[in-house]
């Protein structure tokens, strides 16, 4: 059982899949997604353990041997990426009931948990495997399953989201799938850790170049890396609320870990111009993101857009970390890529609260919420705080690290964008604690006749519980740091030492 | 020298023509039709792939030496199986976009809502 561990993690939640799916019931097919979701957690808690104890996993698919069969390959990195994916989606998942019985029709409620669970499956199984065509295919899983997810949202838009995100998306897919099909005509191998191996003696022709852009652009493009993220704010603000709060903590993490593999596990780029030029890129692509999407998150008048926008600059971050091409950048790209997603976790799912009261969650409609909702809005407070980097919060840490890093190869301004980018979120950020904590309430008739007549003011518990989960863990984490600054770090190690 | 890679010419042909019809046009049933040709041009890139000069199907048999290389024939099966299913996947958005705002032009449905 044990030593099945890597293949476990994805089959239960592809399994689990169609099995809800039979159920057809609402709150069965949540429950039992629920217990799917944490089987997985507790799954991906005992893969990271192995790893610290015995060093790197390999399985082989079916007993077939590396080179030829498909291998699943659980170093320190890729167990941290699926111990953040499957966290997020039993989280995610527990508070997903009352926001979905809401937004989606009851007969299609069952089919929201069968698309959320391939979706699961999907980006564990990116994370997990070793082989360059599988990436392909789970990205394609998570993908469809994804553009389902999103044109649920009760928003005619979402339909429209989804629609430019399925164009962008198999564009993106299609071109790493020509990257991989370059390497291999190279290489004559799928596994990752053997296309590592080989690629060196191959690296100045230009299939590989070629095959290294192709990659590049493709990964980019799930990312939302800066000036391909123009799907990425319509996605997040018209897809349902919880399906948001999943996206924002995994689909972009996933992909960022796909792009330290390439970059720095299978590629290893010998010319020292080309590296040059390929990390001055990141750099100015990460800082553009920093600094637009915040200056333009300022100007959004709906929250979720707000937190979308917000979320471009985040990878902005960690892309600038990867571009310092060091053991420190990289330590403070893959700790920015757990915090991210505790605080975007949890301010999402705190407007999944406010939307439940409200049905939207324009600015206007905030004033004066606070009072009503105090716990919802004192989580947001505390997110918002973590989002901006201030101490004692896991925003801070990561950030932290970013300086240091930046100041470690003398790069001085990278550290006055990083600062300014922070300086632009306590802006947005205030201007929502601003509305919901210090002005007056509008007339009650705001809150449409239904709102009023709830006995309970506050959000639901089921949506509590796990909101105060991701922001106590915010706290905690940015207090106690020995857990991701120690597995971050012999990650970054690994990538370094081995590639 | 030129015919030598003809494979390869048809591949960056389609990949373009497919690439400019997702790009150029505004119907959104076109746009799909145009991903299809981009996705197809990859397909005929891995079967060209795995072509050996002189090998026959990978079958053993009398007197055959040189096989093809049947992987990414293989490989591109399961593509085309996820092809099918985002083709699938895209046409039932259109539907129901074309449910909601009545239309399936890009100017069109980007007059109705601001987006």
């Amino acid at each position: 059982m044990i030593s099945h561990l890597p293949i476990l993690q994805v089959i239960i939640p592809l399994l689990g899949a169609p099995a809800c799916l039979l159920l057809n019931r609402p709150n069965l097919a949540w429950l039992f997604s629920i217990l799917v979701s944490v089987l997985t957690l507790i799954t991906s808690i005992a893969l990271l353990m192995q790893v610290q104890a015995q060093g790197t996993i390999s399985y082989m698919l079916g007993g077939w041997e590396a080179p030829w069969g498909i291998e699943y390959r659980i170093d320190f990195i890729n167990a941290f990426v699926l111990v953040i994916v499957s966290a997020l989606g039993a989280i995610t998942l527990i508070a997903a009931k009352d926001g979905i019985s809401k937004e989606i029709a009851e007969p299609k409620q069952p089919l929201f948990y069968v698309s959320f669970l391939l979706c699961l499956a999907g980006l564990l199984g990116i994370t997990a495997t070793g082989d360059a065509f599988n990436i392909f295919v789970f990205l394609e899983i998570s993908s469809l399953a994804t553009y389902t997810l999103i044109a649920m949202g009760d928003d005619r838009r979402a339909l429209w989201s989804s629609y430019q995100y399925l164009i962008v998306g198999t564009i993106g897919a299609t071109f790493i799938l020509i990257g991989i099909g370059l390497m291999y005509m190279m290489t004559g191998t799928l596994n990752i850790h053997d296309l590592a191996e080989r690629l060196p003696a191959v690296t100045a022709s230009n299939a590989v170049l070629a095959s290294y852009a192709f990659i590049l652009v493709g990964v980019a493009l799930k990312l939302a890396l800066f000036p391909l993220h123009f799907w990425l704010p319509n996605a997040y603000t018209y897809a349902p609320n919880i399906v948001t709060v999943f996206l924002a903590g995994t689909a972009t993490k996933v992909a960022i870990y796909l792009l330290i593999r390439f970059n720095f596990d299978v590629y290893e780029i010998s010319a020292p111009q080309f590296k040059y030029m390929i990390n001055m890129v990141f750099i100015t692509l990460g800082i553009m993101a920093v600094i637009i999407a915040s200056w333009t998150a300022i100007y959004q008048t709906n929250i979720k857009r707000m937190l979308a926008y917000s979320s471009v600059a985040q990878i902005g971050y960690m892309i600038l970390g990867f571009g310092l091409d060091s053991v420190s950048g990289l330590q403070a790209s893959l700790l920015h890529l757990f915090n991210h997603a505790l605080m975007k976790g949890g301010l999402f799912i705190a407007l999944t609260a406010v939307a439940l009261k409200l049905g939207k969650v324009e600015l206007d409609d905030l004033n004066g919420l606070a009072k009503k909702m105090p716990w919802t809005f004192a989580a947001f407070v505390i997110g918002g705080l973590s989002l901006i980097g201030v101490p004692l919060t896991v925003g801070f840490v990561s950030k932290w690290y970013l300086v240091v890093a930046a100041a470690e190869q003398q790069q001085w301004y990278i550290i006055g964008f990083v600062l300014l980018g922070s300086l632009l979120a306590v802006i947005y950020i205030w201007r929502v604690v601003e509305a919901a904590w210090f002005k007056p309430p509008k007339e009650l008739q705001n809150a449409a006749g239904n709102v009023t007549a709830t006995t309970s003011r506050e959000a639901p518990v089921l949506i509590l519980i796990p909101l105060w989960i991701l922001i106590l863990a915010n706290i905690y984490f940015g207090i106690d740091t020995r857990f991701p600054v120690s597995i971050s770090q012999q990650a970054a190690q690994l990538l370094f030492g081995g590639a | 020298m030129i015919l030598d890679l003809f494979n390869y010419w048809v591949v960056i042909a389609l990949m373009m023509i497919g690439f400019f019809i997702v790009i150029a046009r505004g119907n959104l049933v076109k746009k799909i039709i145009g991903l299809n040709i981009f996705q197809t041009s990859v397909f005929i890139f891995y079967i060209s792939a795995g072509k050996v000069n002189g090998g026959t199907a990978p079958i053993v048999v009398e007197g055959a030496k040189l096989y093809s290389n049947p992987l990414p024939h293989v490989l591109i099966l399961t593509a085309i199986v996820v092809g099918i299913a985002t083709t699938a996947l895209a046409l039932s958005l259109v539907i129901r976009i074309k449910a909601n705002y009545g239309s399936v032009e890009e100017s069109v449905i980007l007059k109705q809502d601001k987006l």
